[in-house]
């Protein structure tokens, strides 16, 4: 649904973004990833046709976003970062006028509005002026618009920032449902996040992908994956030493085997080891490695990482 | 054309929504009973028109047209959600004229309370009421062309203050060109040729025939580019901040 070839958005001698290129297609849900000022918002902006892109193509749904901007925008719901909307209206009056921008009228607008209040949780304030809302209900009411076409492409930039935990989950729990019909791009900094609701994840870094791959997959990347963590009265390291490199971590032995997929293995000669020496094994765990690890190796910066 | 109406709506309701639009309607007839009647003198003056109500608009709209314009796109930009706007399927034209609309139909709706002049004129004597839709027509184009360089201002800045601002400076500039203690000073050093150049791009000079009851092509013309110019130049401005 989403085609992007070489996006490039420069402001002055900065370049925002620099050569990114990845497709989403329906029933996928790609997190987006990067650290602030990755250039995550501004590839978003170009996705849904607010910036335009210094060069590359977009398109969405086959329609170009620069030749065919209506076409595009059409099929693209979009929550912008902080969730603006307007603050004198009320939440009924945005949606429906939300709703009227889209093209809908009477019954079906009526019927739209309903359903993304209701999806959304937004009964209770319906009445009520967006400046007199909590910020959480601000960011739902501005979700909601963003639904309110039942579009095939949804753009959310952090759509939880500034929800607190149950509606965090609630989101993650709306996004996972969402990207079961519809292509699904969103940003976020978070990285349960990627576990709980993506099917990919691209992590960006200064203008560029970095990581494209499933959480398994990017999790995979840690130089942690299929290290075996034993915890074991009686065991040594020099005994683990045969198997591959070991550590100590808090009082248990960490293995790390010299190939990463081999962990099965690994685990099948530790009890045996155990078993032979009679160890007393307390604990025994194959990790699969961490996601912010992953994202602190390729993201920081060169001067760090020395 | 609906996706403008549809914009132009929402613009228009959010006028009433604050109490700015009834304060400034009030102010906007306070003033103009004040000029017409007191400065304006229109009972010494013993004839039976609406010259003395007229005359005054150019220097009454300088302030009040920035005043309901300034905001237009300037809180849209301090807000965020002109990437709310620009991002739902409209091209940059219709939400510059759903915009502009909204607020000229709101001092439109200013403009037609000042009904009673109208009543009292005719009541008094007997008017010329051709001459008066003129002016009525003329102080329309007027305040659209003020509020097309209001529109211009406000979709340079986040502030409206700042927005407000260059509105007035350059409306004043508008009127400057033609107003006659400037003309008069231009006349002593430079050609009459050049200081009617300079009138020509006055808001005076052109507001001049409709007072008098005429509707002249090129006034009307003159009008009609200014608004188209400044909403065209809004238009480049706003894709301008996006081209980065």
């Amino acid at each position: 649904m989403i085609r992007i070839e070489n996006l490039v958005k420069t402001f002055g001698a900065k370049r925002a973004v620099d050569g990114i290129s990845f497709t989403v297609e329906r029933g996928e849900v790609l997190g987006f990833l990067g650290p602030n000022g990755a250039g995550k918002s501004t590839t978003m902006r170009m996705i849904t046709g607010f910036y335009p892109p210094t060069s590359g193509r977009i398109t969405v749904g086959g329609y170009d976003i620069v030749e065919a901007p209506l076409a595009a925008k059409r099929l693209i719901g979009y929550l912008p970062e902080n969730a603006p909307s307007y603050p004198d209206m009320t939440v009924r009056g945005f949606l429906d006028w939300m709703a009227a921008m889209r093209g809908l009228e009477g019954e079906a607008r009526k019927k739209a509005v309903a359903r993304v209040v209701e999806r959304c949780f937004l009964e209770p304030v319906l009445e009520q002026s967006i400046e007199t809302l909590s910020k959480g209900y601000r960011h739902r009411t501005c979700l909601a618009q963003a639904l309110i076409h039942d579009p095939e492409v949804l753009v959310l930039d952090e759509p939880t920032d500034g929800l607190d935990p149950n509606q965090k989950h609630e989101a993650r729990n709306l996004i996972r449902e969402l990207g079961k019909t519809k292509a699904v791009v969103f940003s976020t900094h978070i990285l349960e996040e990627v576990d709980a609701a993506c099917t990919r994840a691209i992590i960006i870094d200064r203008g560029r992908i970095v990581a494209n791959g499933t959480p398994a997959e990017l999790r995979a990347m840690s130089a942690l994956a299929g290290a075996v963590t034993l915890r074991a009265e009686g065991a040594t390291e020099e005994k683990l030493a045969a198997l591959g490199r070991v550590e100590r971590v808090d009082g248990a032995l960490r293995v790390y085997p010299a190939d990463k997929t081999a962990s099965a293995e690994l685990t099948r000669a530790i009890l045996e080891l155990a078993a032979r020496e009679g160890w007393k094994v307390e604990s025994l765990r194959v990790e699969e490695g961490q996601l912010d690890e992953v994202f602190r190796r390729i993201t920081l910066p060169d001067t760090v990482r020395k | 054309m609906k996706t403008v109406w549809t914009i132009a709506r929402r613009e228009l309701a959010s006028y009433f929504t604050s109490p700015l639009a009834y304060v400034f309607l009030v102010i906007f007839l306070l003033l103009s009973g004040f000029f017409t009647f007191t400065a304006g003198a229109f009972f010494e003056r013993g004839e039976a028109s609406l010259a003395a109500f007229f005359a005054w608009h150019p220097w009454l709209y300088l302030v009040l047209v920035p005043a309901v314009g300034m905001r237009l796109w300037s809180e849209e930009r301090r807000a965020g959600t002109l990437e709310l706007l620009l991002t739902l399927p409209v091209t940059t034209a219709q939400a510059i004229l759903g915009k502009f609309f909204a607020s000229w139909v709101f001092l439109a709706l200013a403009l037609a309370l000042t009904f009673p002049v109208v009543v009292t004129v005719n009541v008094l004597g007997d008017p010329d009421n051709g001459a008066i839709a003129a002016g009525y027509i003329g102080s329309l184009l007027l305040a659209g062309a003020y509020l097309a360089i209001t529109c211009m201002t406000s979709a340079m800045t986040r502030s409206q203050v700042v927005a407000f601002i260059l509105a007035v400076v350059l409306c004043l500039f508008l009127i400057l060109a033609g107003f006659s203690p400037v003309t008069d000073l231009l006349a002593r050093w430079a050609s009459p040729s050049f200081v009617d150049a300079v009138a020509s791009f006055s808001v005076i000079t052109h507001f001049d025939g409709f007072q008098k009851g005429v509707i002249d092509s090129r006034d009307l013309a003159f009008f009609v580019s200014v608004i188209g110019f400044a909403l065209f130049a809004t238009g480049v401005i706003i894709r301008g901040h996006r081209a980065g």
